[in-house]
């Protein structure tokens, strides 16, 4: 029945009663600008706007979108310098923390004893200190790992006076540079402190969209003014929670509890760029992270199984939890689908999901089960849209 | 035009009822990108879910609103499903039946009472 089509489809927590809802600095505005809200890990969200997802998503694509992310968890981890803090987080994650630049960022996940991913999450070099961004989901777990995993020299700060914006697609980097020019020398994965609009904002030139852009963390007080002032911008629009997956669908990028969960190992999700030669076997700080020997082991001789990216053949969108045969009957699933919509810039439907290593080759043809009705399934290279980063 | 408590339309016309989907329906949805529709001459029971819609968002069903048989159904919705949220009331009908009797129409909301209940 249509008027009742709002399923689960981003990772809506279940039976959350409206009054239980946390809100976000921004949520008036939200409001104000005709979005529907709905739940998300604990937050009341903005899914869409009045324009709908799939404009949503070509403005972001071609012009900007501004995007509230401030659900997501920020952490500043202190030692004493970066180098100690760095040491330390190297014990939670298989990534060259310590080897990271300053005013630079980089990808990681925090990963389990059994090599499964507990977490992904942004790491930046802030000179004296360590920023961390977490998903929302996970980030009372991941608050709760650094105070245990980092042991006492280490502060974890949970800033929660701060929200976090992001603002992507091509004219990103000019309407930011209206309120500072200082973003024009980023470049991707760069963080800066900056002033816009009078406050001091902690930038960083990445995103969740495949797209140039930066994310905005700003003092809570200030955000709705420097909200409205990049959505007077009239290349600017606002982006909901609905277009920012399929955006990061296109882009082929991870969505945590969905592409990566505990069950998954990095190699399994195709994320090994993101574990540094230095932590790898024969590197000189290889291991010393949880599940490292799995990990490691998985490096050299490859996992069984691995994230691929999908194209389902016909019109009708894949999503997630449909299983994936590789005959078109009989036998068993060899996979599922973990992550899949119309990709509305590359016009059809996509996916990802899980296949054994064997099926896993571009090109190769398997078959998903779509109402009882099996439909042949290309994988494909991701991202399904080229990224469009200022490198 | 009558009116379901699934959000659907329906439109007596030439001895068969057409049906389709409310604006509330379409805009509740978001951008329709599938549809599948049944096949002509197809016997449903009322309940009887015969139609997927896609949103990008989601997946929903579409139930035959009557006991009956599917006499026509608009592949131009299949081509554009864009057009369900263009022309919900108009362009965009989902299929035709042919029912027994159409005094079963009388059972549903008039528009009055449609726009009482989507408040």
């Amino acid at each position: 029945m249509p008027g009742d089509a709002q399923t689960d489809q981003h990772g809506t927590t279940e039976g959350t009663l409206m009054t239980d809802l946390l809100r976000l600095p921004l949520h008036d505005l939200h409001v104000e600008l005709g979005a529907k809200m709905v739940p998300f890990a604990g937050y009341d969200m903005p899914v869409q706007y009045s324009a709908g997802v799939m404009k949503e998503h070509q403005q972001t694509r071609a012009r900007a979108g501004l995007f509230d992310v401030s659900h997501m968890g920020q952490v500043v981890l202190r030692g004493d310098g970066y180098e100690q803090v760095a040491r330390a987080m190297e014990a939670l994650v298989p990534v060259n923390v310590m080897g990271l630049g300053e005013n630079r960022q980089r990808y990681g996940f925090f990963t389990n004893d059994d090599g499964g991913i507990e977490d992904d999450l942004m790491l930046a070099n802030r000179g004296d200190h360590l920023f961390v961004v977490v998903n929302a989901a996970c980030k009372d777990d991941d608050i709760a790992l650094m105070r245990a995993g980092l042991g006492p020299e280490i502060s974890v700060d949970v800033i929660d006076d701060r929200a976090l914006l992001a603002l992507q697609g091509p004219e990103a980097e000019a309407v930011l540079a209206g309120l500072n020019s200082g973003v024009c020398d980023m470049r991707f994965m760069d963080v800066a402190t900056l002033e816009l609009d009078g406050a001091e904002c902690w930038v960083s030139r990445s995103g969740y969209t495949g797209e140039d852009g930066f994310e905005i963390s700003v003092p809570s007080e200030a955000a709705e003014a420097l909200a409205r002032r990049l959505l007077d911008h009239e290349a600017v629009a606002p982006i909901g929670l609905g277009a920012r997956d399929s955006l990061r669908l296109e882009a082929g990028l991870c969505l945590y509890g969905h592409d990566i969960d505990s069950s998954t190992s990095p190699v399994e999700a195709g994320l090994t760029w993101a574990i540094q030669k230095v932590r790898r076997s024969g590197g000189a700080r290889a291991g010393g992270f949880p599940g490292a020997s799995r990990i490691l082991q998985e490096l050299e001789e490859g996992a069984s199984r691995r994230r691929v990216g999908l194209l389902p053949q016909g019109r009708a969108p894949m999503r997630e939890g449909v299983e994936l045969f590789a005959a078109d009957e009989g036998g068993e699933p060899v996979g599922r689908i973990t992550s899949g919509s119309f990709g509305p810039t590359v016009g059809r439907p996509v996916a990802m999901g899980y296949l054994p290593v064997e099926l896993a080759a571009s090109g190769t043809t398997v078959f998903g089960e779509l109402r009882g009705k099996r439909q042949p399934v290309e994988v494909a290279q991701m991202p399904f849209v080229p990224a469009n980063f200022k490198r | 035009m009558k009116f379901t408590e699934d959000h659907e339309w329906l439109r007596a016309e030439d001895g068969v009822v057409v049906v389709g989907i409310t604006e509330h329906a379409s805009s509740q949805l978001g951008d329709v990108v599938f549809v599948e529709l049944p096949e002509i001459d197809t016997k449903v029971a009322k309940g009887d879910e015969i139609v997927v819609i896609e949103s990008v968002k989601a997946a929903s069903d579409i139930s035959a609103p009557l006991d009956g048989e599917v006499v026509e159904v608009n592949e131009a919705i299949v081509d554009e499903p864009g057009k369900v949220n263009e022309d919900p009331l108009g362009d965009a009908w989902f299929f035709k039946m042919k029912i027994d009797d159409m005094s079963a129409l009388d059972d549903y909301m008039d528009e009055d009472a449609y726009k009482d209940f989507v408040g």
